[in-house]
């Protein structure tokens, strides 16, 4: 099928295009990457008044690494901030979880902003953020806010994105000494959106205990459902911890619904399955060995 | 409805070509009604199938998930691009030798996806081929004789010197 008609808008400079944006209000929608809108106006289950395309805005495209974390701007594709080592180095976490994106050739055009704003529930990005504490940062004629991950994400496909703003940057942070990532799911097919998934965070202390754990799983309610299971997992050595006993702190912290795809039985049982092989990975990296 | 029109000028497989389109047209549309190359084919429209993929700027991109307006002043390549002086370049002979086609419908997706694919992978592991050609369905071959031509095609190119 074919998107309905719109207005199309494709400002040169980001102040054109917030002015752009304030004009239309609720009625304009940003394209950047557009592999999530454009099948949506495909098969018109959008169609919005204003379509500002920000693709020719300069300055949006930046990912800046550093001790501190990541900083992704609207612009980067997500195969750019999947390739960069610098990124990889500063939160490995980017890399292990775009390559669960989707497909390759959809990488290359699709970007990490634009599925934060997406706010798929089923979507990898989003849980990313939510599991490192991250945040976006919105721009409108206004002036600028920083809104922390835990806010952002309001619901099924919904932010904290107003009519007006755009997002031009997120910011992943980067994670203390002695800590590792993972990110399991598990999916219909190679490259579809995960039936349950989970990222996992682990650090440990300097005698190599667990200081903190928590995971983030998707598919299994409004938003990603982060979990802290430091308490369940206990002070103890990261090599002797029973990882099972998180599965009923985790399965008992998420909505998981029923769908065509799987029960929510299912899906519960298989985010406890997932959380503890990320969190085993996530810990074996902390130690620093390769999963 | 008046649609506003735009201008829009690619560079196509080399050559300069304008249209004036629609802000909601599709490339892939843009490509096949606009500038009558129809060897790009369009299944499923929503980015699922990959039988639209084009090179964008030399990158594989699903031609049904990008405006035409949006790549305005771009390089795009489509599978009439591929050959050169009339001879069929490297991955579509080792498509043709290995039988890697029935229907044809989606080959033109999966010629630009591995022309692009082996250009930064020249030597792809049996694992990496087989995430590559992932994003494009095929409902004829059931894929082996496709992997094959991707490794067929990796020779090819390796015999000619990376031509």
């Amino acid at each position: 099928m074919k998107p309905p008609p719109f207005g199309y808008h494709g400002p040169a400079t980001l102040g054109e295009a917030l002015d752009v944006l304030a004009e239309a209000g609720p009625g304009g929608k940003v394209l950047a990457g557009g592999q999530s809108l454009i099948p949506l106006l495909n098969m018109r289950l959008a169609a919005p008044a204003h379509i500002v395309d920000v693709n020719r805005v300069p300055g949006l495209d930046g990912i800046e690494a550093g001790p501190s974390g990541v900083r992704v701007g609207a612009l980067a594709r997500h195969a750019a901030v999947e390739r960069s080592p610098e990124a990889a180095t500063a939160q490995p976490l980017l890399r292990q979880a775009l390559r669960l994106v989707a497909h390759p050739v959809i990488r290359n055009r699709g970007t990490v902003v634009g599925s934060l704003v997406h706010a798929d529930p089923a979507a990898e990005m989003p849980a990313v953020l939510a599991l490192l504490g991250g945040s976006v940062r919105l721009a409108s004629r206004g002036g600028e806010r920083e809104v922390l991950a835990a806010e952002f994400f309001t619901g099924p496909m919904e932010s904290a994105l107003l009519p007006g703003e755009l997002a031009v940057s997120a910011f992943f942070p980067a994670l203390p000494p002695r800590s590792g990532t993972a990110f399991h799911e598990v999916a219909r097919r190679h490259g579809d959106y995960a039936v349950a998934g989970v990222a996992a965070a682990v650090t440990l202390d300097e005698d190599f205990r667990i200081a903190a754990a928590r995971v983030a799983c998707v598919s299994v309610g409004p938003v990603p459902a982060v979990v802290d299971v430091t308490a369940a997992c206990g002070p103890r050595p990261a090599a002797s911890v029973g990882w099972e006993t998180v599965v009923d702190a985790v399965r008992d912290r998420i909505e998981p619904e029923g769908d065509i795809h799987a029960t929510a039985d299912y899906r519960r049982h298989l985010t406890g399955v997932l959380a503890v092989r990320a969190l085993r990975d996530a810990a074996s990296a902390a130690r620093g060995e390769e999963s | 409805m008046n649609e506003t029109r735009h201008h829009v000028t690619l560079t196509v497989n080399g050559v300069v070509r304008e249209a004036t389109v629609p802000g909601r047209r599709l490339l892939s549309d843009c490509l096949r009604h606009d500038l009558g190359l129809t060897g790009t084919h369009v299944g499923c429209e929503h980015g699922v199938c990959g039988a639209c993929t084009v090179l964008l700027d030399g990158e594989p991109v699903r031609s049904c998930l990008t405006f035409a307006v949006t790549v305005d002043g771009h390089e795009i390549t489509t599978v009439e691009g591929l050959a050169r002086d009339g001879e069929l370049s490297p991955v579509q002979r080792a498509f043709t030798e290995c039988h890697a086609l029935q229907c044809g419908f989606c080959t033109p997706g999966f010629l630009c996806t591995v022309t692009a694919f082996l250009r930064d992978n020249p030597a792809p592991t049996e694992e990496e081929a087989l995430e590559a050609v992932a994003g494009n369905l095929c409902r004829c071959t059931g894929y082996q004789n496709i992997l094959k031509a991707v490794h067929r095609a990796a020779e090819i190119q390796a015999e000619e010197g990376g031509a």
